[in-house]
Parts: C-alpha cells; sequence; structure tokens
C-alpha cells in the first residue's frame, strides 16, 4: 500500500504556528522568573499577540486560500476577525493586569491560558471541517474554564467554572451529535464538500437533515448564549474574576460568530431557509428576555451579561436575514460590541482596589465626582451599547435593522426596537447612579490609575464615538468579507 | 462673500468643540469655563447672521448647501442646506443658548463647565437637525441632543429629576426608533436616505397611513402633543431654568419642523387621510390642556401646560391645510395656516422662554416654584414685574406682542376650513389669558404675601440684560412680522404645491 503524503501548505496557518510557538517560549520563561518580574511575562505575552497579528497580515490573501485538504481557510472574514481578536486580547490583558495583581493571580499560567485560549479562537475562525471548528472550540473552552477558576480561593469563581463546564461540555456534546448525524448522510466532515453533498441529498433526508441542523443550532445556541440556552452566562460573568469576565465577554463572541458564519452559512448555506427561522426565535427570544431581566440587576456584571444575551439577538438577527449584507451587519455589530464591552469592563477593572471587588452598580456611584473622565468613558461605553448616536452603537444597530427591513421583515425590525427601547433603561441607569447619585462613603479614596491603562481605555471608549462618526473604516471590510 | 464658507458646517460645529473645550477647561476655573462659553455661543450667534443676511427669500430651493459622501456603504451623505422653514428656526436656537448662557452665569455654581458644554454641544446637535438634509444625519442629531439634555435635567434639576429625566429620554427614545424602521424602510425603496428623494418617492396609501404613524409618534412626542405630552410637565418642572428654557424654545419645535421636513411631504396622502386626527389632538390641546393649566399650583407646571396648549396652534395650523385647500381661495389660506403655524413656533420660543427665565429669577431667590409662597412681588420688585406681566400678556396672545401673530393666522385660515375648529381654537384667546393672568394675578399683585416676599431684591443688570433682549425680540416680532414671514413664502408655496400632488 502506498498512502501518497501531501505536504500541505503551511503558509496559511503561519499566524496559528506563531502563536503555539511563542506561547510555548511564554510558558517555559515564565517558570525561570521570580514575582516581581512578572512584568516580563506580560510582555512577552503582549509581543505574541502583536507577532500573531504581523503573521497574519503578512500571510494575508487576495483571495480564499485553503490547506490542509480544504479544512483551514483563510479568507477576508478570517484575518479581519483574527486581527480583531488578537487586538481585542492585547488590551484585555493590560486592562486585567493590576486586577491581577491586588487578587494575587498574577501568575504566569494565566496569560499561557488566555493564548491557548486566543488560539482555539483562531482555528475557529479559520476552520472550514467540523473536526477543525470542534477543535479549536474545545481549546477555547477548556482554557477558559481553567481561567475562570484560576483564583482557587474563590467559592464563587469555582463554583461558576463547574457549572460552565458542565454546561459547556452538554453544549459541545449536542454541537458533536449535530456532526455525526451529518457525518452519517452526508460522508464528509469537510465543509465544501459538505455543501455540495446536501444540495445532491436534501430531497432524500429531509427529516434527519432538519434533525441535525437543529442539535447543530442548538450547540451554537450555548456558545454565544442565546435564549434559552443562556443560563450559564450570567452565572460565569458574576462568579469569574473581572478580569475573565472581560475576556470571556470579548474575544470569544468573535470566535462564535466565526463559527456560526462556518457552520451555518458557509457549510449549511442551503437549509438557510430552516435555521433562519430558528434563528428567528432564538433572536427575539434573546432580546426580550436580555432586555428585560436586565432592568432588575443589581450587580454590573450580571447586568452586562443579560445585556450581553439581548446583543446576540440583534447578531442573530442580521445572520438571520441570509444576505450578505446582513452576515456584514452582524460582523461589524459583533466587532464593535466586543470593543464596547471591553470599555465597560475595563472601567469596572480601574474601579477594583486591594480587598475592594467593584461589581455591584451601587459602586459606581457618584463617579462622575471621583473620577470625571472615567465615568465619560463609560457614559460612552453606555451609550453605546444602547445605540443613541452618535456613538458606533447606534450604526451597527441601524446596519441590522436595514438588513432585516431589506428581506421584508419590517415587523421584525419593530420588534427589535421596542426591546432596544426597554434596553435603554438599564443602561441610562448606570449613567444616572454615574452622574446624578451621591458617592457612597468609602468610595472617596482616588484611584490608582497607571498611565497605559488610562492611555488604552480613552482610545478604546473614544473609539466608539470615532468609529460612530465614521463607520465606513471598519464596515468596508466587513462587506469585503462576504462580497 | 460668505458664499464659499461652509457656513453650516461651521455653525454646527463651532458650539460643539468650543463645548469641547469648555469640557476640558474643568472646574478649577469657573470663571474661565463661562467666559469661554459665552464668547463661543456669541461667535455663533453672529455666524449664524450671513444666514438670515445672504438669504435669497426668492426661492424655495435648498440654501448654503453642503453634500459630501459619508458612509458609501449605505449612501449615507453629509448633506446639510436650509430654506425659509429651517433658517428661522436656527437663528432662534444660536440667540436661545446666549441667552440661556447668560442667564446661568451666577445661578450655577455646581459644575459650571460641564454646564455651559451641555448647552454648547446641545446647540450645535439642535442647528444639525434643522439643517440636515440626510435623514441618518438628521437622525443622529436629533438623538444626539437627548444625551446632554438628559444630563442637565439630572445633574442640576429638582428633587425628583432622575424619574423626570429617565422619563423625557425614554418617551423621546421610543417615538424615534420607529422612525427610524421608517427611515430604513424607505431607504430599501430609493436607496439613498436623502430626504429629498423620499419627497418624491410612490408609496401606495398603506406604506404611507404606516410610515405617517411612525412619524406621527417621533414628533408628537417631540412637540408634545396630548396625549403623549406628560413627559413635559415633569421634565420642565425638575429641569434648571436654562434647560426648561431650552426644552420650550427649541426641542419642541423639532418635532413641529418635523412635520414640515417629513409627515406632510413624504406621507401627503396620509397626511390628508388623518388629519382628522391631528386636529382633535391638537384642538384637545388648546382647550383640554388649557383647563388643566389653569389648576395648576406650580408656576414652571402652568408654563409647561400652557406651552401644550400653544404647540397645539402650531399642529393645527399645519394640519388644516387639506381642509383649506379643498374650500375656496384655498391655496392662499393654506399658506396663512402655516406661516401661523411657523410664526407661532417661533413666537412660542421667545415668550416661554421669557416665562421660564422670569420664574427662574423668583425661584433663585426663593427657591420655591409654587404660587402660593409668593404675592405682592410687584411691590418689591417692580422692574422684574413689568416684565413679568409684559410677557405674560404675551403668552395670553395680546396684540402687538409675537403670541398675537401666530394665533391670529391661525385662526383666521381655520374659519375657512371649519367655524367650529375655528370657534374651539378661538377659545384660547381666553383660557390663556384666564390661566397666565390669574397666575399674575396671585404673583405679581396684591398685599405682600410674606416676610419672604418682603425681603426679595429687584432684578440686577444681568437678568435685566436677558429680559430685556427677549422683551425686544417679542415686541418685535409682534409689530413687524414680515421680515419672518417674508422668508418663508417661497418655501411655503412649495410645500403645499407639494401636498396637493398626491403620491399614490
Amino acid at each position: 500500500m502506498t498512502a501518497e503524503f501531501i505536504q500541505p501548505d503551511l503558509m496559511p496557518a503561519l499566524p496559528e504556528m506563531v502563536m503555539l510557538g511563542m506561547t510555548c517560549l511564554v510558558l517555559v520563561v515564565d517558570l525561570f522568573l521570580p514575582q516581581e518580574k512578572r512584568g516580563f511575562t506580560l510582555l512577552l505575552t503582549i509581543v505574541t499577540l502583536l507577532l500573531t497579528i504581523g503573521a497574519v497580515v503578512l500571510v494575508a490573501p487576495v483571495t480564499e486560500v485553503s490547506s490542509f485538504g480544504g479544512s483551514f481557510v483563510l479568507d477576508q472574514l478570517a484575518v479581519v476577525l483574527k486581527i480583531v481578536v488578537c487586538a481585542i486580547t492585547v488590551v484585555v490583558f493590560v486592562y486585567s493586569r493590576d486586577y491581577l495583581a491586588d487578587h494575587s493571580i498574577y501568575k504566569g499560567e494565566y496569560y499561557v491560558l488566555g493564548l491557548f485560549a486566543t488560539l482555539g479562537m483562531m482555528v475557529m475562525i479559520s476552520a472550514h471541517s467540523f473536526l477543525l471548528v470542534y477543535l479549536g472550540l474545545e481549546l477555547l473552552s477548556l482554557s477558559l474554564y481553567s481561567m475562570i477558576a484560576f483564583n482557587r480561593n474563590s467559592l464563587r469563581a469555582s463554583e461558576s467554572a463547574m457549572k460552565y463546564f458542565v454546561l459547556g461540555a452538554m453544549a459541545s456534546g449536542l454541537l458533536l451529535y449535530g456532526i455525526s448525524i451529518f457525518y452519517g448522510i452526508t460522508g464528509t466532515l469537510d465543509i465544501t464538500q459538505l455543501t455540495v453533498a446536501i444540495n445532491a441529498e436534501s430531497w432524500n433526508h429531509p427529516v434527519a437533515l432538519g434533525f441535525a441542523l437543529t442539535f447543530i443550532v442548538v450547540g451554537l445556541s450555548f456558545k454565544l448564549g442565546a435564549v434559552p440556552f443562556h443560563m450559564w452566562l450570567p452565572d460565569v460573568y458574576q462568579g469569574a474574576p473581572t478580569s475573565v469576565t472581560l475576556f470571556i465577554g470579548t474575544a470569544p463572541k468573535i470566535a462564535g460568530f466565526a463559527m456560526a458564519i462556518r457552520l451555518l452559512v458557509d457549510g449549511l448555506g442551503d437549509l438557510s431557509v430552516d435555521w433562519s427561522q430558528m434563528l428567528m426565535v432564538l433572536a427575539i427570544a434573546s432580546m426580550a428576555l436580555g432586555n428585560v431581566v436586565a432592568i432588575s440587576q443589581t450587580n454590573f456584571k450580571r447586568m452586562l451579561a443579560y445585556s450581553t444575551i439581548s446583543h446576540v439577538g440583534f447578531i442573530l438577527l442580521g445572520i438571520l436575514s441570509a444576505t450578505a449584507n446582513g452576515y456584514a451587519s452582524a460582523m461589524f455589530y459583533t466587532i464593535t460590541y466586543t470593543i464596547t464591552s471591553s470599555v465597560a469592563f475595563g472601567v469596572l477593572l480601574v474601579l477594583n482596589r486591594k480587598g475592594f471587588e467593584a461589581e455591584n452598580i451601587s459602586d459606581l456611584s457618584g463617579l462622575n465626582n471621583s473620577n470625571p473622565w472615567y465615568a465619560a468613558l463609560l457614559a460612552i461605553a453606555m451609550f453605546s451599547m444602547a445605540g443613541v448616536p452618535p456613538t458606533v452603537g447606534f450604526y451597527a444597530k441601524l446596519t441590522v435593522l436595514q438588513a432585516v427591513v431589506q428581506v421584508d421583515m419590517v415587523w421584525l425590525a419593530i420588534v427589535a426596537v421596542l426591546f432596544s427601547v426597554i434596553g435603554l433603561f438599564y443602561y441610562l441607569r448606570i449613567i444616572k447612579v454615574m452622574y446624578f447619585d451621591e458617592p457612597i462613603a468609602d468610595q472617596t479614596t482616588t484611584i490608582k490609575e497607571a498611565l497605559d491603562v488610562k492611555i488604552l481605555l480613552s482610545a478604546n471608549s473614544l473609539g466608539l464615538v470615532f468609529l460612530g462618526i465614521f463607520p465606513s473604516l471598519l464596515m468596508a471590510y466587513c462587506i469585503l468579507a462576504f462580497s | 462673500m460668505y458664499a464659499d464658507w461652509p457656513l453650516l458646517s461651521l455653525v454646527i460645529w463651532t458650539p460643539i468643540i468650543g463645548g469641547i473645550l469648555v469640557l476640558f477647561a474643568g472646574d478649577r476655573d469657573p470663571s474661565g469655563a463661562r467666559k469661554i462659553a459665552l464668547v463661543v455661543s456669541i461667535a455663533t450667534l453672529l455666524l449664524t447672521l450671513p444666514l438670515y443676511t445672504q438669504f435669497n427669500s426668492g426661492t424655495h430651493l435648498m440654501q448654503f448647501v453642503e453634500r459630501h459622501e459619508w458612509i458609501a456603504a449605505f449612501n449615507i451623505e453629509y448633506y446639510l442646506g436650509i430654506d425659509g422653514i429651517s433658517m428661522p428656526l436656527i437663528l432662534l436656537t444660536s440667540f436661545t443658548t446666549v441667552v440661556v448662557i447668560i442667564s446661568a452665569w451666577e445661578v450655577i455654581q455646581y459644575r459650571v463647565s460641564q454646564y455651559m458644554a451641555a448647552f454648547l454641544i446641545m446647540e450645535g446637535f439642535m442647528i444639525g437637525t434643522f439643517s440636515a438634509l440626510d435623514s441618518i444625519l438628521f437622525y443622529i442629531f436629533f438623538e444626539a441632543m437627548l444625551i446632554p439634555m438628559f444630563l442637565v435635567i439630572g445633574i442640576w434639576g429638582g428633587a425628583n429629576r432622575i424619574y423626570a429625566t429617565i422619563k423625557f429620554f425614554l418617551y423621546t427614545f421610543i417615538g424615534s426608533v420607529l422612525m427610524l424602521v421608517a427611515l430604513i424602510y424607505m431607504y430599501t425603496r430609493t436607496g439613498s436616505f436623502a430626504i429629498f428623494d423620499f419627497h418624491h418617492l410612490r408609496l401606495s396609501m398603506t406604506e404611507q397611513v404606516l410610515i405617517f404613524l411612525a412619524f406621527l409618534v417621533a414628533f408628537a412626542v417631540k412637540v408634545p402633543m396630548w396625549p403623549v405630552h406628560t413627559w413635559l410637565p415633569d421634565a420642565h418642572v425638575e429641569a434648571p431654568t436654562g434647560g426648561s428654557v431650552i426644552l420650550a424654545a427649541i426641542m419642541l419645535k423639532i418635532g413641529g419642523y418635523g412635520f414640515l421636513r417629513f409627515s406632510l411631504p413624504i406621507t401627503p396622502d396620509a397626511s390628508a387621510e388623518l388629519d382628522w386626527l391631528i386636529i382633535t389632538m391638537s384642538l384637545t390641546a388648546v382647550v383640554y390642556i388649557g383647563f388643566v393649566a389653569l389648576v395648576q399650583r406650580d408656576m414652571k407646571k402652568l408654563i409647561a401646560y400652557s406651552s401644550i396648549a400653544h404647540m397645539g396652534f402650531v399642529t393645527l395650523g399645519f394640519f388644516i391645510v387639506f381642509r383649506i385647500m379643498d374650500s375656496a381661495h384655498g391655496e392662499q389660506g393654506a399658506a396663512l395656516a402655516l406661516e401661523g403655524g411657523m410664526v407661532q413656533m417661533v413666537s412660542h420660543g421667545f415668550i416661554s422662554g421669557a416665562m421660564f427665565l422670569c420664574v427662574g429669577v423668583m425661584y433663585d431667590r426663593m427657591h420655591s416654584r409654587q404660587i402660593a409662597d409668593y404675592g405682592g412681588v410687584a411691590n418689591t420688585m417692580p422692574m422684574f414685574a413689568a416684565f413679568m406681566v409684559f410677557f405674560a400678556m404675551a403668552n395670553a396672545g395680546l396684540p402687538g406682542t409675537s403670541g398675537f401673530v401666530g394665533e391670529f393666522m391661525v385662526i383666521l385660515a381655520s374659519f375657512k376650513a371649519s367655524f367650529w375648529i375655528a370657534f374651539l381654537a378661538a377659545l384660547t384667546l381666553i383660557l390663556g389669558a384666564a390661566y397666565t393672568l390669574w397666575m399674575v394675578k396671585r404673583v405679581v399683585y396684591g398685599e405682600i404675601a410674606n416676610d419672604n416676599v418682603r425681603a426679595l431684591s429687584d432684578i440686577n443688570k444681568r437678568e435685566f440684560l436677558f429680559l430685556a433682549i427677549l422683551a425686544l425680540a417679542v415686541l418685535g416680532l409682534g409689530l413687524w412680522p414680515d421680515p419672518l414671514v417674508d422668508v418663508m413664502h417661497a418655501t411655503v408655496d412649495n410645500l403645499l404645491n407639494h401636498i396637493a400632488n398626491s403620491k399614490l
């Protein structure tokens, strides 16, 4: 027997290889660093991420290229999303530094796990076979489970890690089940071949296809946090250390979006009539429950968790319109949402001090008095989440609504805007607490601020206004990714 | 000499950038913040003057047009221009902002720079709303102005300010998001967000009715029309004086402006079909809200209700045109009604602003807005009493003041449509006189009610300054309204021609 071994083109996977190599380097180097030199690990981590961005730019193709027998693709979508994921992760690590130090979890493993999670996301973004999607997803999830439980002394963190692990494993199981049925019908795991096979087979196995699709959509919804598969999200957001919540609330959303696009659009685009109806139900339920339940929250992290759920509903709206325009708008929405939520959690991290965990909405009382600049930055983020112009959140909502109206679902657009009015209320409440309430007594101590964090956070928040005024800068790439 | 200047952009961005500068001046130097704010607002006022002097009132076409590509993906443009409808409102805005900044000079001591910055930024957004010719640009300005107003009421407002400001924001937001969906729908039909493309878009009756209703919710909340007016008394009572003035003098006008720029020209057939709805709502505002005003104990609340009643005249004037056009000599009467509504908007801007400032002057001394706490103010504050009585007369529609002109034009035009509509509208002359003058009687005249009133000191030079400016404006517009009416003739005639043609 002569099995021919074809050397795959490794160039498209260069960023992943750079990242893997550097991550191992970080792991080893960190072993020899004393605690006071931990800053070097962070520096090396950031260098890793920047090198990866450089590698992505270096190998960015003009048209789509695939490798590893078609199971790995590098297209415009992948290039943009990978850059965003790495950039957001840099931001996350910079914001988290002081928090980690204050809570005695300033350890090298934290960064190694974070890098592995990022690697998992990058694999998910480029995956073009069911197997690789699953591989990336598990790499991401397993790293996240351990990051949540990183603070061993925190009971709540361990609890939420456990919860996330159990529910996440179940979701993965459901996803795998769906994948296995598709494999049974079509005999392939490759997404390109799957499309061809489904086109040919769809008349023979309508029930089985629908059955498998349902499991895929359920698995996806679990990972994205769409209602009714959202249960883990509030608990994890609240229980995890704020620095980890920041991480979970940002980059993985982009990976989740990529997974939805790879599976539903690239792979099962021919079944769009079926999945767009499922997504419609999920989207409406997410917007309704997320916005309504968020109103009654007193914990800021938990409130943002419910707000995430409602934003996932909006992202699904863009996808369910099943047009290139809709996918581009969902992509724009996802990216700008992660930028916005990194501001919200970033400000919360700044407010943390040794022995004081800022996480309740009341902890923000009178922030405009004690620190008007951070209050303004958070206010911008809140207005952006609420979709009030001139912030980018408005434009993101506009593009999604436009995509929905374009496919003659005006009623859905009306439902969406009405729920966003409900959502407005709890975002306004944060602004009310910061601007109109008196500061609580022990809040008078000034915030310890690192200059780099302040600059980055300011740029991050003002970027929301800048992108709101010049959305074309980002929108052009989103449209390109789906043209 | 101004032909090549991007004058409208200057007028919009000067106050916004000035406001940001004031914000960065911080609270370390409040007097510096005040001075910068005053300079910026006066500079903006001076920049708006050429819009009037260089305005060509012979054409209905847009003037001072600026048009640039902005968001290519959705064909959204940075498209500005003004006509006879928007130009007076822009002047009103820049004028009122100067007055507000002077009026806040010593009164505001808490976070001065943020206060001044909020009003300057708001001015830019409001002027932007009046001059935007791209509907998304309009929407952005329309919504963005809520943010500074929300903060103004919430930070510097009265005891119940948080309830009031959140109510204000939610009410306005819910109205405008439906408008957004309507705009997007029309975009999918025309492929552009330019308002003029919407004007020429053919729409079926069902589409028109739905779009009309979406616009109606947005603008009726803003005007505000009965029955969605309830946020206004709350917001006015809790807002600081400056906030009340801007709300009454300009923000309410944006609703009226929206009817003229969007509802009438985009959905003329639905407007004609549903004009009974607007006329009923307007007359209810005039009559019912007039009675509600009569029983108020809080001066600000009374003026707030009187604002709703007066704005009822505006919407009545705008939507009665369809009935007038059906009658003999229609064209002329319809123009009279529209122009009457416009004059009423500008005049109400002056008068309601002045009334709120008068209440503010008293509130600064007594820290009470209750009518019952006052009495005999004329004895201790004679100069102030003179102004207060004058503005109250104007509010009641005394001939010779601007308050009379608009109301008279609308009532006159209404007679061509129906006697009963005109009759109900004319009730305002009685009701307005009743609630305003009764309040003046209880507050200004009579014996000195208590020791607090006895201790009052008359207005200082600064207060005299802004009240005198407004009094001149009210009197000037009342005696000689031609400069205002002339600039809008061409635009109004063109609008009437446009809506007379069915889009079905």
